[in-house]
């Protein structure tokens, strides 16, 4: 803990953070003006209202951390809520390009979503006063997060949006669960890593100078590999498939700080790809369409999205000024990115693609400044999740990866998405303010307990 | 666990990394080619957004922009649609912009142009609306009028320059076609118009002054051959040449017979300029193989055979054939075998002449102007290159005027106005008919337009018309509108 990376900042900084927010709100505010300026030529009426709604709400949030979580990272909750309310401006931005007044649109239903997800947020700093009561629960975690991965599958419930069988459905809501047991099995992932750490990272044999991990030890590994094998199969979903899998292995890395596990994982992830690969045409579309989007016959999309971030260039068009709709219905949740890359050009999304990577970087922070092992664990698997999603759905729109649909973090129009990235948020807040917090907690008797203080430093 | 979180945080940056430099190639680099994909609807668009430029001639809209009453704000619209066609092309809205210089200079139109930049960026500080630039063109609206006339509604095309600065006069192509049906926001009737228009036989929407299917040049490339000779330094004008009625032809049984079917001269002799002003067949075929096809081909390359050129719309490089034997290069050499031109290519021999020698650029866009008509951006006339020298260039213009004078060229004279030209009748891959053409410049003395006509497959008079009693005839109409 001497390197100097968790004892630069001292005091609680919940100034910084304030006027941070204060940021985040007139951007967002700057930028509905914008749209309303560049579509009708006048300032939107409601801008007051969303102002003060927005306004009222992050404070709302900046207070109950005050209270509960004083010593919280002071980045992570401006920089989200400038990233939902960017969101918002271009869900509502594509709602007016449709024609759809507020009472219909999209934006309305998010900006609902974002206050409920918010809310959900705080309720969990409240409940959870200390992450490492999480542990007592993790194989109810576990179930849980297994459930809520296989719903989609069952019948009468799943449903197939766009060839993709990750939605369920019940009564008027629907609902993509992985996003929620992304968060349950993270829990569980860190938590059982804690507990097996040694006997994964410790014994083993040495092949051609490799360590390799004992055959029962592998256990884990081929159990994780084989359910998002499962989820790659059945729902078809190759990004929740490539989510979950590059997170039960970036995490078992840093468990165990044994990079034989990364090989094996990258061998059994890439097998994995190879054979879905071969077996169902959906994939070779996909690969097909990644390799030359513009193959006559096949879907348009990824083209019109290039196409859009062409049109935008490195300016962009400036906002309300573009054609986003150009990217058919997915303009405001897998594409939102495209439509921010026409509208705000190449320097606006590069802005808010380092957005995100501030976001995973201070998660990756609090996980080298967190005293205990699972919350390291945890908020690097957390930070990883948000960074991995990114790539995912980023990487497809700009031709890095085959395209595969997984929301935006805090961009796409969606509650599930939005409820999900919230909870992230507040877990992090959480373990943050524990690892942030002056050392005088470390002697109180009641939390010395714990036998990961252990920590290598080299 | 600290050392594996950092290195985790490596594999982060290297994602997001990744992602960044995806996003700067395909917004920065590929932008320009994305942009101009066929059926990229957003630059269709917003092309209809911004008020685009208006083409004018001589003052005159021939294309502008008007307030349209449905979502795409502006149409298009184009007076004199048919005679300027092959000049602007068309703007639409389900083809996009092309044809012309509607696509050519689509960029200063929008006032996307690079070269536009800081007027552009004038306009954003001045809150002016988004505006394209005007062209001015170099177009002479009586010549492009009396080039349409003189086509009539026979196929063929004219294009005519200012030899002294490259500008062009006319150009007109024929079968031409209504720019104003591509350009209308009924799109159902536009795609009907444009799938009828593609399908026709006759080609209306082919520019042939500068693309399509290439002619065959006949004896109008008697100018080259006689200026390779000149340049030879071998020759004169005065040099004798043999001139049978029929030239038998090394290694075939195949002889070349003169159009006449007689010798061109007293015991089968003749001098280089009576050969053109006859249109010498055997002369010309014999003086080919004597110089040898490297001679003729590098003279065709100097003036312009071969090379891509931008008036601005793309030029398709007019070709002469290589690895010839003998018969060949006596063919190639009176315009016939492989030998393929526009007829621009043509015009710009004869203004090459006219110009003492010196080749001028050809241009169409005069000046580019805003929309208080204030000159932008203006072209100069600038040298393309020196195919022959200022005395070659005499010796041709003495035998250019007997071809008018005394010769197969005389239905193109203008009575009180010395004419230099050439006729050419092309047999082309079509056995059926022949293409005519007449290229020549005016006044001799000092030249104001130099012009090439061609009539596809001998006009409207069948077989047997030959290009002096056809195209010369048209092209005096052109030059009695140019020089009076």
């Amino acid at each position: 803990m001497s390197l100097g990376l968790t004892r630069t900042t001292s005091g609680t900084k919940r100034g910084t953070e304030l006027f941070l927010l204060g940021f985040a709100v007139v951007v967002v505010l700057f930028a509905y003006a914008s749209v309303g300026l560049a579509i009708d030529g006048t300032m939107p009426a409601d801008i007051m209202t969303l102002g003060i709604g927005l306004g009222v709400l992050a404070l709302v949030f900046h207070l109950v951390v005050r209270i509960v979580a004083s010593y919280a990272d002071p980045v992570l909750l401006p920089t989200a809520t400038l990233l939902n309310g960017l969101g918002l401006v271009m869900i509502h931005r594509i709602d007016v390009a449709r024609g759809r007044d507020i009472m219909e649109g999209a934006a309305l239903r998010q900006l609902m979503w974002s206050t409920i997800a918010v809310g959900a947020a705080i309720t969990l700093l409240f409940l959870i006063r200390d992450h490492r009561k999480l542990r007592r629960y993790t194989f109810t975690f576990a179930a849980a997060g297994l459930a809520l991965l296989m719903m989609p599958m069952l019948p009468f419930i799943g449903m197939n949006i766009n060839g993709n069988r990750i939605w369920i459905h019940i009564g008027p809501l629907s609902f993509q669960p992985s996003e929620v047991a992304k968060i349950l099995l993270t829990i569980f992932f860190a938590s059982y890593l804690v507990q097996t750490r040694d006997a994964l990272s410790l014994v083993g044999k040495r092949f051609l100078g490799f360590p390799l991990p004992r055959a029962r030890d592998m256990g884990p590994i081929m159990f994780a590999w084989l359910m998002s094998l499962a989820v790659l199969v059945f729902e078809k979903d190759l990004g929740t498939s490539l989510l979950f899998f590059g997170l039960f292995v970036a995490m078992l890395y840093v468990a165990t700080e044994r990079r034989s596990w990364v090989a094996i994982g990258l061998i059994l992830f890439f097998t994995g790809c190879y054979v879905a690969y071969l077996l169902f045409a959906n994939f070779q579309n996909r690969v097909a369409l990644w390799l030359d989007p513009f193959t006559p016959g096949q879907s348009d999309q990824v083209a019109r999205s290039l196409m859009g971030l062409a049109f935008g260039g490195i300016t962009g068009t400036g906002l309300g000024r573009g054609y986003p709709t150009f990217n058919y219905s997915e303009a405001n949740s897998d594409f939102i990115m495209s439509s921010f890359g026409e509208e705000i050009g190449l320097a606006g999304i590069m802005a808010m693609i380092v957005l995100f990577a501030i976001i995973v970087e201070r998660g990756l922070r609090i996980g080298i400044a967190c005293r205990d092992g699972f919350g390291k664990l945890l908020a690097t698997g957390l930070a990883f999740s948000v960074c991995l999603q990114c790539f995912v759905v980023l990487g497809g729109i700009t031709r890095v990866i085959p395209l595969t649909g997984l929301t935006t973090p805090f961009l796409s129009a969606g509650g599930s998405s939005l409820l999900a990235n919230w909870a992230i948020i507040a877990l992090l807040l959480r373990i943050s303010d524990q690892a942030r917090r002056p050392s005088v907690a470390e002697t109180d008797p009641t939390r010395g307990s714990d036998d990961t203080q252990v920590v290598k430093v080299r | 666990m600290n050392t594996p979180i950092r290195r985790l945080g490596f594999v982060v940056a290297a994602l997001f990394c990744s992602v960044l430099l995806a996003a700067s190639y395909i917004q920065v680099l590929q932008a320009k080619s994305l942009n101009n994909r066929p059926g990229n609807t957003r630059i269709i668009n917003a092309g209809y957004k911004i008020e685009r430029g208006s083409i004018l001639v001589d003052g005159k809209a021939i294309a502008t922009s008007r307030k349209s009453n449905d979502k795409y704000v502006y149409e298009r619209q184009y007076t004199n649609g048919s005679l300027y066609a092959p000049v602007t092309g068309y703007s639409s809205l389900v083809y996009g912009n092309g044809g012309g210089l509607e696509g050519a200079e689509n960029e200063v139109l929008t006032g996307t142009s690079d070269s536009l930049f800081y007027r552009r960026l004038v306009d954003v500080v001045t809150g002016k609306p988004k505006q394209g630039a005007n062209l001015e063109l170099t177009i002479n609206p009586k010549i492009q009028q009396a080039a349409a006339q003189a086509l009539g509604n026979r196929r063929g095309a004219v294009v005519a320059l200012d030899p002294k600065t490259g500008a062009v006069l006319a150009m007109v192509t024929s079968p031409s076609y209504d720019p104003n049906n591509l350009a209308s926001h009924d799109t159902e009737a536009v795609t009907k118009t444009w799938t009828q228009m593609n399908a026709a036989a006759n080609q209306p929407m082919v520019n042939r002054t500068i693309g399509g299917t290439l002619y065959p040049p006949g004896s109008t490339f008697k100018l080259v051959t006689s200026a390779a000779a000149l340049e030879s330094g071998n020759y004169s004008n005065s040099s004798t040449l043999p001139g049978p009625a029929t030239l038998r032809l090394p290694q075939t049984t195949h002889s070349l017979p003169n159009d006449d079917g007689r010798a061109c001269g007293p015991n089968d002799e003749t001098s280089l300029l009576h050969a053109l002003e006859v249109s010498c067949n055997t002369a010309y075929a014999q003086l080919g193989m004597d110089l040898g096809q490297d001679k003729l081909a590098s003279q065709a390359k100097k003036f312009g055979f071969g090379d891509v050129m931008r008036v601005p719309m793309r030029v398709t490089p007019s070709t002469f054939p290589t690895q010839l034997n003998e018969p060949q290069t006596a063919m190639s050499a009176i315009g016939q075998y492989d030998v393929r031109v526009t007829p621009l290519q043509i015009a710009m021999i004869s203004a090459t002449i006219a110009n003492g020698g010196n080749q001028m650029q050809p241009y169409l866009v005069k000046n580019v102007v805003d929309s208080d008509l204030d000159v932008i951006k203006s072209t100069d006339p600038k040298v393309r290159a020196k195919p022959i020298s200022g005395q070659t260039a005499d010796s041709l213009t003495e035998m250019m005027e007997a071809v008018v004078n005394n010769g197969t060229g005389k239905q193109a004279a203008v009575p009180g106005v010395q004419v230099a030209g050439k006729t050419g009748t092309a047999q082309g891959d079509t056995k059926n008919a022949a293409d005519l053409w007449f290229t020549g410049f005016a006044p001799a003395n000092d030249p104001k337009i130099a012009l090439a006509i061609v009539l596809e497959n001998g006009g409207d008079q069948g077989v047997e018309a030959l290009a002096g009693s056809v195209a010369a005839p048209a092209a005096r109409q052109i030059f009695e509108a140019a020089v009076r």
